[in-house]
């Protein structure tokens, strides 16, 4: 049987492309005829590129002739509408960035350029990457490929479910408090991001500048390596981009675990944790010992105190980004009598409830009287929290964990209490606060449902949990199925 | 922690965020019920613990101050909802009560 084209990943495309098997214009058909067939279901996209992807796919093909093919030349790649493109609308699936178009690609979408990608479309996101479901896009939900009735997770719910129903072979997303891991998880794909400066964030529309971060989704653990590596290393345009060298991520790729600590925290388990995905992660963790890696209890007492943190970092940091929204210099604009009147019917009526809710969070926790109980504390919260990681990684090289504690819930089953929301993120949210690497990799099923195995490593050693996540895809059969769509 | 209708609107002036009546009843019953599940960090001690704003150690990352090519004031501003020449085209601040406040 051969594998459609749309469904091939990107190690063997490339393979496949460079042996002139296919062209990347047949490559990027199949894609973009896939993208007929079930986005119309799915809505991953907010716009599809599909004649930018042509041209490009048709270059991607004479650089392949002249011997110049670099990883992704000719690549099928899906990206997050919150990274800047000069070549299309990004919007941030909000109003008020609705039409908007940027003067310039961000970094990871020029490197990918660079090498010859081909960028089949804009993907789906909560409105600014603020949300756990999708729900939040001012163009409508995306919906779950292994169960439509379900949400895709998010922020970055278009990008995952876009790889998971074969739209795309990659795709990049953002990830604040778990936007790429958690909806990775609920679409049975891997997502991994990256640690806090090993990705430029130049050109991502800002959401929370001391936890955002850019990085892949894919259907094996060697693609998302492969991605990582195309769009990793120092930027000057981003002075938080650290200049430590990116390695390849593959090299020490094995298929046993023999020497690997790998720790395992009792606090990542809360009550209200399906049964299905506690016994899946179970299993997955058995798995890994049986791979040969020694397991070790490791104790992070301040995880619980996380999501509190969070939800007052981020809204306060968002609050200040948000205020770039202004009528101005770009996007909606709405009339009035007077500048103050245009600024608050704007962004009254420009962002949507949950940008509301965080741009209004944000700003009580910096106002005057409430900056020290609020703000301050939970950047000491923080000191706590990466102190915790530091602590249990003097004993163990990489912690595992579920990456969220349901699989995937109903479409509109938690709109009503942002709280409810919020939970879906109490295990990703830990690795942005303390800035260190996390992949989410297909562990098993709930329900019909994707369960989702986390790995969690130490700053700048995304090699070691690529390794570990690899070697465990390889033992398992998980990250091979694929949702039973139209095809 | 329980809001008032008065503290959100406060918050929205502070964030040039305008809201309708139902919005302000919405996010002063919302705002509350986070802030209540948020005091869960008052059980901790943190008076001898200093803040973290940013997880790297870097620290004063500086370049060359050299001259380079930028974007086009026609590129800058070609997304601007009113434009006047090269220029962004704006309601007058002063005098207005923005000037006050």
């Amino acid at each position: 049987m051969t594998v459609p084209l749309w469904n091939l990943n990107a190690v063997d495309a490339r393979a496949m492309l460079d042996r002139r098997e296919i062209s990347a214009v047949e490559l990027t058909e199949a894609h973009l005829k896939r993208i007929e067939a079930v986005e119309p279901i799915l809505s991953c996209h907010i716009e599809v590129t599909a004649d930018n992807a042509r041209v490009q796919a048709a270059a991607a093909d004479r650089r392949i002739a002249a011997g110049e093919a670099a990883s992704m030349t000719g690549i099928p790649i899906s990206l997050k509408d919150v990274l800047c493109t000069i070549d299309a609308p990004t919007t941030a699936a909000s109003k008020i960035l609705r039409g908007y178009r940027s003067p310039y690609d961000a970094t990871v979408v020029r490197r990918l350029r660079d090498q010859g990608a081909v960028f089949v479309g804009k993907s789906n996101t909560d409105e600014f990457a603020m949300g756990s479901s999708t729900e939040n896009s001012s163009y409508g939900p995306t919906r779950n490929p292994w169960k439509t009735t379900t949400v895709p997770g998010g922020s970055s719910g278009g990008p995952a479910a876009a790889v998971a129903s074969g739209e795309a072979i990659l795709s990049l997303g953002s990830d604040t408090g778990g936007s790429i891991r958690q909806p990775a998880g609920f679409c049975g794909v891997v997502g991994l991001k990256p640690t806090y400066g090993r990705v430029s964030r130049y050109g991502l529309i800002a959401f929370a500048s001391s936890l955002d971060q850019i990085g892949p989704f894919a259907r094996t653990v060697e693609d998302a390596a492969l991605l990582l590596e195309a769009i990793a290393g120092a930027d000057p345009s981003d002075s938080t981009s650290a200049p430590v060298p990116v390695p390849n991520f593959r090299s020490e790729f094995k298929l046993d675990l023999r020497g690997t600590r790998i720790g395992v925290a009792q606090e990542y388990t809360v009550s209200g944790m399906e049964p299905g995905v506690e016994r899946a992660v179970a299993e997955a963790i058995a798995q890994l010992e049986a791979l040969g890696a020694e397991l070790i209890p490791v104790s992070l007492p301040h995880t619980k105190y996380a999501l509190p943190t969070y939800y007052i970092t981020a809204p306060a940091e968002a609050s200040a980004n948000l205020a770039r929204f202004d009528g101005v210099k770009y996007g909606l604009s709405i009339e009035a009598d007077s500048l103050r009147e245009m600024y608050e019917r704007t962004r009254g009526e420009g962002f949507g409830p949950e940008v509301k809710r965080r741009v209004m969070l944000g700003t009580y926790a910096l106002s005057s009287g409430y900056y020290d109980a609020f703000y301050v504390k939970a950047q000491k919260a923080r000191t706590l929290l990466k102190h915790d990681f530091d602590e249990a990684f003097t004993q163990v090289d990489a912690i595992v964990a579920p990456t969220s504690p349901t699989v995937a819930f109903p479409i509109g089953a938690r709109t009503d209490d942002p709280y409810q929301m919020y939970l879906a993120d109490v295990f990703t949210i830990p690795a942005n606060m303390a800035g260190i690497p996390g992949i989410a990799v297909p562990c098993g099923f709930s329900n019909g449902l994707p369960v989702s195995l986390q790995v969690l490593g130490k700053a700048f050693d995304e090699s070691t949990i690529l390794r570990i996540a690899h070697a465990y895809e390889q033992s398992t059969e998980w990250s091979s199925l694929r949702p039973n769509l139209a095809s | 922690m329980r809001l008032t209708i008065a503290d959100v609107e406060h918050v929205a002036a502070l964030a040039r965020l305008g809201l309708n009546d139902v919005e302000k009843e919405r996010m002063r019953d919302q705002l509350s019920s986070i802030l209540g599940h948020i005091a869960a960090l008052d059980e901790i001690d943190t008076a001898a613990i200093p803040p973290t704003a940013q997880t790297i150690a870097l620290t004063n990352v500086m370049r060359e101050d050299d001259v380079r090519p930028s974007l086009s004031v026609d590129q800058v501003v070609a997304n601007a909802p009113r434009r006047s020449g090269n220029f962004f085209e704006v309601l007058t601040p002063l005098g207005s009560e923005e000037a006050d406040s």
